[in-house]
């Protein structure tokens, strides 16, 4: 290297002109920086401030008869038992419908399928596309499909299916990143040991990339917990004063599946049902709702923080 | 193999899952009925532990839908069943009995604090209203000059709530003929507090709204056809004279639905008890003759509508009682 090289004219300024440049810098990351702090303030402050309007409204009816009792016309014996119940089961089908075929999709598109190919082409367009669909045009989707062709009607399992078809986008983006941030020599020396592509997959990529997939899966459900739209759609009832049926029963076979055809409601519903309600007793009833939903989605996101941390403990590469 | 296993378990599902819904009664449609049809449910699941209600609101056409499919055993509707859906109810071999079984009344309010609108004409709230007004008619005195030059604040329905058909049709003459630029909310809420935050504003929607709000809002009597004004007071709905923004709502039961034992009991129990639910969750109830009427046409399988497929403005319950079905 030539060391003696003139340096170009424009490293030639001198120190004033230096310090200025400098001052520049700093003033623009400064102003930057004040920035992303007022936009962070409005982002957190707008949550905030719902959450308070709605603990001071709602707290009043968290009480224990709140989880226990059914819809009433009386707005302070009405609970929120079979809106609970109904989420909760329409989660379990989502979650049982979504997780297999999501991380599935997710390891044929990341491992098996073949680069350049066009059907991986097409399928990947189409997930990325899927992901920006209202929510409702899944809900006239199944509400065509499941609910009549496959004459599941108005039930639960439609209900679940439709939310899993709903999510399958964000449980395989999640999946392919997780997949791809487990570091390439771990594929190679797996098969450099002689391990077939399968035998990697699932003895070391799958184990390794789980808190990521896990965290995507979550959120994913998170967010279908939330859903009104497609869930009105196929046919979600407002008013129900009975449970499904239970799966588990004393006599043999123990286990029984009607709860997948029963009417369900869920807590949105339930929600916006009472808030246009005329009297006005029935809106802190629906802030309780609003509470109980959001109690449950921030859990299932700390749950999904919690299991990413105790994961990655593990890895030890 | 594994498909037919798996075509096999589903229809074991099935059957399991028609057993499981044998002693349930469906109902569906406007959300104007429904507080009535909760109440119902709820006492009459209390009253016969072993039969279930479900009741969902899909509004009333999307009820009519589903029950002219046979999908439900009950239909909600604010309005009588249209010409269309009677012949969709008539495609599907459907037959029904159409029983009123309450009173909605819109009211027309305005705030406390405005000393001149007591009373209007639907002349005058039909100049407020009306497709023409709009743009045009933006200050109280427009309306009538004896009321005081401030400007109009307007606060109305959302054009797909059945609210906002009936004012229409009652006060501009014609369904969802309405100016576009007033305060629209599908919300009844959002309009009471409007109304109640506006010395100038004139708004509308239901009566049990109202009646919830009366304290922060003062109700307009209405002067219909040259009548002395009437004011929003259940009495004068109830003896017809709040005209013409007062109307019957229904429910449609089907003629098959009624052989099962709990569909029966359920339109029985409706009839028997729907003055003193209705009124609990703040409706106009029917006098009582009108339900022993509902009784006998139960009990009479009395199929077909009295309303001839079209939604009639300031129909009274007398007057209902004593048309024949067709």
């Amino acid at each position: 290297m030539n060391t003696e090289k003139p340096s170009p004219p424009s490293a030639r300024l001198d120190a004033a002109a230096i310090a200025e440049l400098i001052r520049t810098g700093k003033r623009k990351e400064l102003v930057f920086a004040i920035l992303g702090v007022f936009c962070l303030a409005i982002a957190i402050l707008t949550l905030t401030a719902a959450f308070l309007s709605l603990l001071l409204d709602g707290w009043s009816r968290i009480r224990p008869e709140f989880f226990v009792n059914f819809p009433s016309r009386r707005a302070a014996e009405a609970g929120i038992l079979s809106a609970w119940v109904g989420s909760f089961m329409v989660l379990i089908v989502t979650m049982v419908a979504a997780v297999p075929l999501g991380v599935g999709a997710a390891i044929y598109l990341e491992e098996y399928g073949q680069k350049g190919g066009w059907i991986k082409d097409v399928i990947e367009i189409n997930v990325t596309n899927l992901a920006g669909v209202p929510s409702i045009i899944y809900g006239l989707l199944a509400l065509g499909l499941f609910v009549y062709y496959f004459k599941f009607g108005q039930s639960v399992l439609s209900a679940g299916l439709t939310l899993a078809l709903l999510i399958l986008p964000i449980v395989i983006v999640a999946t392919r990143e997780a997949l791809r941030s487990v570091p390439v020599h771990i594929r190679e020396a797996a098969y450099g040991v002689g391990a077939t592509r399968w035998q990697m997959v699932s003895q070391h990529l799958v184990p390794y990339s789980a808190g990521g997939i896990l965290t995507g899966i979550i959120i994913g459900l998170a967010r279908a917990i939330g859903e009104t739209a497609p869930v009105i759609t196929i046919g979600a009832l407002t008013f129900i004063a009975f449970l499904p049926p239970s799966p588990i029963s004393t006599e043999p076979p123990f286990l029984n599946f009607d709860w997948l055809f029963s009417p369900f409601t869920v807590l949105p519903i339930q929600m916006f049902n009472w808030v246009s309600r005329p009297d006005s007793s029935f809106h802190a009833s629906a802030a309780g709702a609003g509470l109980v939903l959001l109690a449950m989605c921030l859990a299932m996101n700390a749950l999904a923080i919690y299991i990413r941390y105790q994961v990655r403990k593990k890895i030890k590469w | 193999m594994k498909f037919k296993f798996k075509a096999l378990s589903l229809s074991v599902l099935s059957v399991f899952a028609v057993a499981a819904h044998a002693n349930t009664v469906k109902v569906d449609g406007s959300s104007t009925v429904f507080p009535v049809t909760e109440a119902v449910a709820e006492d009459f699941q209390k009253a016969n532990k072993q039969y279930k209600v479900t009741v969902g609101v899909s509004g009333t056409g999307g009820g009519f839908k589903k029950f002219c499919r046979g999908e439900t055993d009950v239909s909600n509707a604010s309005r009588p069943i249209l010409k269309a859906e009677m012949d969709e109810c008539a495609k599907n071999g459907v037959q029904y009995i159409e029983l009123p079984v309450a009173y909605d009344a819109l009211t027309v309010v305005v705030n406390p604090k405005n000393t001149w609108a007591k009373s209007m004409t639907v002349e005058e709230l039909k100049k407020a209203w009306e497709p023409a007004a709009q743009g045009k008619i933006m200050r109280w005195n427009q309306i009538n000059p004896s009321f005081p030059d401030a400007p109009l604040a307007l606060f109305g329905a959302g054009s797909d709530s059945g609210t906002f058909d009936y004012f229409t049709e009652a006060i501009v003459g014609k369904a969802k003929s309405s100016r576009g630029d007033y305060t629209a909310s599908e919300d009844d809420n959002i309009l009471v507090q409007g109304v109640a935050r506006n010395v100038n504003a004139l708004g509308y929607f239901g009566f049990a709204y109202y009646a919830e709000h009366k304290d922060k809002l003062k109700g307009v009597a209405i002067s219909y056809k040259g009548r002395p004004p009437v004011e929003p007071l259940e009495a004068n709905v109830l003896n017809a004279t709040y005209e013409p923004l007062s109307r019957p709502i229904f429910i449609y039961v089907n003629n098959k639905s009624m052989d099962r034992p709990e569909v029966r009991a359920f339109a029985e129990y409706y009839m028997k008890n729907g003055a003193r639910l209705a009124k609990e969750v703040k409706y106009v109830p029917l006098p009582a003759k009108a339900y022993e009427y509902n009784l006998n046409a139960l009990a009479k399988r009395q199929v077909g509508t009295k309303m001839g497929g079209e939604n009639k403005v300031g129909l009274t319950i007398d007057q209902l009682m004593k048309m024949e079905a067709k």
